[in-house]
């Protein structure tokens, strides 16, 4: 009984200690924002590289969950001749949760393992050391950049997912489920309110910086060669789905728990 | 006073102890060359004095300034004094060649690009590389022309402190040559300290006005160059010849 709740404490004890590394390293980034030398270029190609690029895969998937979600909601709510609410139903569900999740989850995978997998590497051939001897602090000049990007491109890419997933409701609520266009738009605006495009925002910002922090991290602290590089990308991306998720759910807590 | 003092640093990873109590001293302008086997710690040595790692205990002295606790702002003035050369040449990939010389000027201290570009051009020319290659990526390089950008990186800022991680390893004998000779041209222009740490004799002989012994974490000897073939030290004589037999067994695990 002991040596089982040793286990337990072993692995409670081991993730504070991993989550204490993951503040201090973030708090650490962000303090040497405070001082120059500043990187505004890098941080604008960082701005290119997780936004610009992105938009593809974040346009695609979000036009077809826009679609999807038209089609389910029709299916289902036609049982109980609710057909109606479909415009807002989609509207809703875009904007307060699957933009910002979708969108999120597409960039972790994309852009996460891009930034653990070049930082990674960078540490596993003493690039990383090399900056340092070039008395370049890596923390300022690969973190922060990346840090700040996230920070704001996320909810960039959320507005355009938003649009897009909403337009692909309407293309199915209005060629194949025969719904008026007009009518369509009608009610995709009557119920919308700020706060559910805010919140989703909100959430992006929050995710985009969960993204390039756990791909930062990931990276800045893999080891062992190729094998290590590989091993930090794929935690990178596991663990910035699995915060993803959970501060989505604590964020929408937030904003429309009564 | 010695540029470099080093007192009973110790460094473990884990169980292991890599570092059991150095004690090593390198003059102003001298050059000193620390040999060893494969994970002996030579490597760990050189990131302890650059603050690359921390050292458990034991003091680290730069022009009398200890160096081990030191605050980040002061680390990183101190680093403006340090050049390094890495194993793998440790070039930034993102960048082509001319960056990579040029960074320490431009990111570390603030310099213009027009005229850090300048001065990475005649680094360049110094280690013998023409200004086409200055626009290429290190990718696009062989080993002994990336070994070649690096020594100019290491250069570029005119440090007081060089430090060459095996310099000469994974090239062929000419190419190790002419880094050789490279090495000892840059260092005796800038009038500077040099610490190499290399398990490449030839390599050692060339470059070193002195040389220490590294074995599990302790300097076994040390001494003159001229001296090391008849230091009388066997770990020295198992070594210099590359006999298997004698008081050194090679691990064959990493701890």
């Amino acid at each position: 009984m002991s040596a089982f709740l040793a286990a337990i404490g072993t692995v409670f004890l081991g993730f504070l200690r991993a989550t204490g590394r993951l503040v201090l390293f973030a708090l650490l980034a962000l303090r040497a924002g405070l001082t120059p030398p500043f990187y505004p270029r890098l941080i604008l190609r960082q701005i290119v590289n997780i936004g610009y690029f992105s938009l593809p895969v974040v346009g695609l998937t979000a036009i077809f969950t826009g679609m999807v979600l038209a089609l389910q909601s029709y299916t289902g709510f036609s049982r109980f001749a609710a057909e109606g609410a479909v415009a807002t139903v989609v509207v809703l569900s875009m904007t307060r949760e699957l933009g910002p999740v979708i969108a999120a989850l597409m960039v972790a995978g994309r852009v996460g393992a891009a930034i653990a997998a070049e930082i990674g590497t960078m540490r596993v051939t003493d690039q990383i050391d090399a900056l340092t001897t070039l008395s370049t602090d890596p923390l300022r000049y690969l973190v922060l950049p990346r840090l700040i990007a996230g920070l704001l491109t996320l909810p960039a890419l959320v507005l355009v997912a938003d649009i897009i997933g909403v337009f692909g409701g309407f293309l199915v609520g209005t060629y194949k489920l025969a719904f008026n266009p007009s009518a369509y738009l009608a009610r995709t605006q009557e119920y919308l309110q700020t706060i559910d495009v805010v919140s989703g925002l909100v959430k992006a910002a929050v995710f985009g910086f969960i993204i390039a922090l756990m791909g930062c991290y990931h990276g800045y602290h893999s080891r062992g060669g190729a094998e290590g590089v590989g091993q930090a990308t794929t935690h990178a991306v596991v663990s910035a789905s699995i915060m993803i998720l959970l501060f989505n759910y604590m964020l929408t807590e937030a904003f429309f728990s009564r | 006073m010695a540029k470099i003092s080093v007192r009973g640093v110790e460094k473990s990873f884990g169980r292991k102890r890599v570092l059991d109590g150095i004690e090593l001293d390198c003059a102003a302008g001298e050059s000193l060359v620390v040999i060893g086997g494969s994970g002996t710690g030579k490597s760990v040595l050189v990131k302890c004095i650059l603050g690359l790692l921390r050292p458990e205990t034991g003091s680290i002295r730069i022009d009398g300034v200890e160096t081990v606790g030191m605050r980040r702002a002061d680390r990183e003035r101190l680093m403006q004094k340090f050049g390094m050369l890495f194993q793998g040449s440790a070039l930034f990939d993102s960048l082509p060649v001319w960056e990579n010389v040029a960074f320490g000027l431009i990111e570390g201290r603030g310099m213009a690009r027009d005229k850090a570009r300048d001065i990475a051009a005649t680094k360049l020319a110094a280690v013998g590389l023409g200004a086409e290659i200055a626009e290429l990526r290190p990718a696009e390089l062989s080993g002994g022309m990336q070994k070649r950008v690096a020594l100019a990186r290491a250069i570029a800022a005119e440090p007081e402190i060089i430090f060459f991680d095996e310099p000469t390893t994974g090239l062929d004998p000419i190419m190790a040559d002419v880094i050789n000779e490279l090495i000892l041209k840059c260092v005796r222009e800038l009038g500077a300290t040099a610490v190499s740490i290399t398990h490449d004799m030839v390599s050692a002989r060339k470059i070193a006005d002195r040389i220490a012994m590294l074995h599990k974490g302790r300097i076994v000897w040390h001494g003159p160059t001229a001296e090391i073939d008849r230091s009388g030290n066997p770990f020295v004589d198992q070594f210099v010849h590359g006999r298997a037999e004698g008081p050194i067994r090679m691990e064959v695990r990493a701890a």
